[in-house]
Formats: C-alpha cells, structure tokens, sequence
C-alpha cells in the first residue's frame, strides 16, 4: 500500500443512475487492508449502489473513491480489476452458458498464465468449487451460483473485494461458511466491503460497519457498538437484531 | 395442533414428481402434501432441488413424471398462467418486475381482470367498479409493503430488496388460494421482516395457504406451521418446526453446527490462537 491514508476511501460520493435523481448524497467510508467493513441499511438505502459506483458501474457525479490515495472514479471497471479491486454483484453474477471452470478462467481474463496456479488457491479456499468444474453454471443451484461469483472474484487476487449479498440464497450451514471464509480472506490480508441484510451475521463478523440510510452514511462504528445502538436496532435492525444477540 | 401427520385435507399433493437436468437428478419426490389454511416452509440445503420442484408445480419447468392436485383437481402439464388463475401463485427467488411499468401498473397486472373478457371490455361500467376496487387493494398492499411512495415510479428504479417486496404484493394481488414463495425473506431488510411476518401470519385466516421456501431459521420458527425438509432432490424430513429443526440429522446436513452460535466467539478463538 502506498500513501498514509487507508486502502479504499470514498469522499462524499454522489451518484445515480437517470439524471437529476441521486442515490447516494454524500456517502463517505474508508476500508483497509486486513479490514473486514460491512454496510447495512434499510432497503433502497444505496447499499448495492455504493459498491457500483465505487466500482465504476454507476456515474460518479461528485465526490472521490481513492484506492491508495489515487483517484479511481468514474474509472472503468476493467481498468479498476487491473489495480486490484474486484466485484461480485447481488445477482446475475454468473455467465450461465459458461462452465464454472469458463466462469473462473474470466478471473485471470487479465492474465492467463496464472490460471492453474490461481484455481488451486481458490480451490483450497472454496472446495466445493472443484466437483462444480465441469457444470454448465446456467445449471447450478442459486447457492451454488454465489460460490462460483465468489470464486471467480478470488480468481484475480484482488487486495480490495466488494461483495454484495454474499449470503443471498445460502442455506444457514453455507451462510456461516460463508462469513467465515469471508474473515478469513480479510485475515489474509484483503480489503472487503460487504453489503449484508444478515445484519446480525454481519455485525458479528465485521471489524467496522456503517449504516445506510437515504444515500448517506448515518451511522458508523465498530460491529460490536453498532449491535448494541439503541438507535441502530430502532432503525434498522429490529427486534429481530436485538432478541437474537440477546439470546447468543 | 398435535402430531397428525397431515391435515386430513390437503390442498395441493404430489406424487412422483421427478425431475433431472442431463444425469443430474434434481426433484425425485415420492409425495409431498402442503397442508391446507396453514403456513408449510421447504428448507433443504443449496442444489435439494426445492426451486426447481416449485417450477415444476407451477408450470413453469415440465416434470420427467410426476402427478399432482391442487384442490382436488389434476395440475400436472397445465401450463403456467392457467396454474396461476387456478389460484396457485409464486414468486421468485431472483425477483421477475416489469422495469418499465410503475410500481402501481405492476400491481395491476397481477390482479383478476375483469377486462380481459372482450364482451365486457367492451362497455366500461362493467369493468370500472371491479379496477377501482383492485387499485385501492393495491394501494392497501402498497401501504403494507412500504412501498406506497414508489406508486408511480418505474419498477426498474427499485432496489433489490424493494423489487422482492413489489413481487409478493403483486402476487397477493391475484387473490390466491395457495401463495408460493421463494425465499421472501432475502434481501428484505430486518426491520421490515418483522411487519410482512405479521402480514404472511395473517393470510391462512383470509383462505390463503402458504407454502415458502426460506434459509432464515427465526422466519420459519416464527410463522411456519409445518416444516418440509428436502435434501438431493428427495423430502427427508418433515413435522412441526420445533422437533424438526432440532432433528440431528437437519442439523447435519442443512443448519450446520454454527447455526445458534455467535460468530464472534469462532473468530476469537480461530485469530486469538493465530496471532
């Protein structure tokens, strides 16, 4: 990393998607290396949005996202995979006419030579990825689908990962999986913002969070402060957020 | 209700239903019952085949073999919009809005249309009352749903979470007697959970059956009568939510061993003895 400042930092960020109506308004957050940062927020809150906008799939209107101090907005999101950062959207996160073993070459699409060296890696940490090769991803289960994005996202060795939804469709056995390997690859060394509706999970597992509310970041603090904000559980997490922690 | 095995009248029974895509066989049911005026779940790990058995059921996928009735009458080969206006409707998991209608001409669509009788069409005071009355059953949904002051905005400018919400209003607008949804809860915030719980507990006692495919525990601890627990294709397990979610065997193949354990307990432990 160079610079002082953290890995990822988002200014102010104003984005959207038809003229004249603005999403985010104002948005800032910063993540680093070895952070796990997770955002939740009442739905059409900006959540999903955000992570495009700072991966280059929605106009930036006003505002910076710097990846190592360096200004990377409105940069197109190839050039953006090339500096590291990688994706993987809430849906339709799959090419379904490829294979997996396809959809996991698209990873090193930059750099193929890495291709048997990187699977084995994303095997290790995904082994379920391996009995999938073969299939035709079009095929696969919706749970099944999510590892395969998150494979394919792996694939590039990203030092910044964004993931929206990342537990979307799991089964309870699979969500856990999930959130645990997402805290190991944060302990590995990588940067991930994750957007989450699993608001306990999430919480649990994060180092810091914020709270999206009509474009803007409300509110901000570690995983452990925020379970406990009377105003985040009012707002946000229900009681559904406060029974369950209760209990645990 | 004590441990019959089934209500004595069922509302939709399969029998056989299989399904397999190449050598992969992803529905292979010898029988499955939704019991009627109560809320079913369909648990089951990722690839158990549940989606596709709702494709099958609904029309939109055709079953290698299989029967079944809903209400008494056979479905099998029907196709999907006549299932529909049967009364048996579904939602998806990966929500199906028409971006470039409201959010209010969304709902329109999904109610019975009076209009659509071309004799009746024809003359507007055969039809107004009937559309009044579905735009203002519509608006109630909307109010409900938390949707109301995205009425007349396009659906395609909604987020994933509100578009999943727009799909079961839509779908309650069709007045069904059985309600199919595919994991209603994803994606949909916490604190709104809470209220379209109350509203999905309340439709058995309107004469709508639900049955609901979902992987968050505490909604189908919350509003689920009977629990149906499929794993590879086949129904392995089913009874009332309490013993069923405490059988070993679910536990094993479907909540896994973390499911009532705090996350940040495993993380402590893993990077306390790492660092």
């Amino acid at each position: 990393m160079m610079g002082n400042g953290p890995h990822l930092e988002v200014v102010d960020l104003v984005a959207g998607y038809l003229p004249g109506i603005d999403i985010l308004r104002g948005c800032s957050i910063t993540a680093d290396d070895r952070e796990l940062v997770g955002i939740i927020g009442p739905n059409g809150a900006g959540k999903s949005t955000l992570l495009k906008a700072i991966f280059g799939l929605v106009p930036v209107r006003s505002g910076s996202v710097l990846l190592s101090g360096k200004e990377v907005a409105n940069q197109q999101a190839d050039r953006l995979v090339a500096q590291g950062m990688a994706f993987v959207p809430q849906s339709d996160n799959v090419f379904a006419p490829l294979t997996v073993r396809e959809n996991l070459q698209l990873g090193t699409h930059l750099n193929r030579s890495l291709f048997d060296q990187r699977l084995q890696k994303v095997e290790a940490m995904l082994p379920e990825l391996t009995e999938m090769l073969g299939a035709r991803a079009g095929a696969l289960s919706g749970g099944q689908r999510q590892l395969v994005a998150m494979g394919r996202a792996l694939m590039s060795e990203p030092s910044v990962l964004l993931l929206d939804e990342p537990s979307a469709g799991l089964s309870p056995a699979r969500q856990d999986e999930a959130f645990l390997r997402i805290r190991e690859i944060r302990t590995a060394g990588v940067c991930v913002v994750i957007v989450e509706q699993n608001a306990r999970r999430c919480l649990q597992i994060c180092d810091r969070a914020y709270v999206l509310d009509q474009g803007r970041d409300a509110y901000h603090g570690t995983g452990e402060d925020l379970i406990h904000d009377p105003k985040v559980v009012e707002l946000y997490l229900g009681d559904l957020g406060a029974s369950e922690d209760g209990a645990a | 209700m004590t441990a019959v095995r089934h209500a004595e009248d069922p509302i939709l029974v399969a029998e056989g239903v299989h399904r397999h895509f190449g050598g992969v066989t992803a529905v292979d049911v010898e029988r499955i019952e939704v019991p009627r005026g109560q809320i079913t779940a369909l648990i089951g790990p990722n690839g158990a085949g549940k989606t596709t058995l709702f494709n099958c059921l609904t029309g939109f996928d055709a079953a290698d073999a299989g029967t079944w009735t809903f209400d008494g009458r056979a479905m099998a080969g029907l196709v999907r919009h006549k299932v529909a206006r049967a009364g048996m409707v579904r939602t998806f998991q990966l929500t199906r809005v028409l971006g470039k209608l409201t959010v209010m001409e969304n709902m329109l669509l999904g109610a019975a249309q009076p209009g659509e009788k071309f004799s009746r069409a024809l003359v507007k005071p055969w039809w107004k009352a009937a559309r009044e009355s579905e735009i203002q059953h519509a608006e109630e949904l909307l109010v409900r749903f938390k949707l109301d002051a995205k009425r007349d905005d396009y659906a395609a400018s909604l987020s994933g979470g509100q578009r999943k919400l727009l799909e079961m209003a839509r779908a309650l607008m069709a007045r069904p007697r059985l309600l199919m949804l595919d994991e209603p809860m994803a994606g949909v915030n916490p604190a709104l959970v809470q209220s379209l719980l109350d509203h999905i507990a309340e439709l058995p006692s309107q004469g709508v059956s639900v049955v609901f495919v979902e992987h968050d525990m505490h909604v189908v601890k919350t509003i689920a009568d009977w629990v149906v627990v499929m794993a590879e294709g086949k129904v392995v397990a089913e009874g009332e939510p309490g013993p069923t979610l405490a059988n070993p065997a679910v536990i094993d193949a479907y909540l896994g061993a973390h499911h009532d354990v705090d996350l940040r307990a495993i993380i402590r432990e893993r990077e306390g003895s790492a660092s």
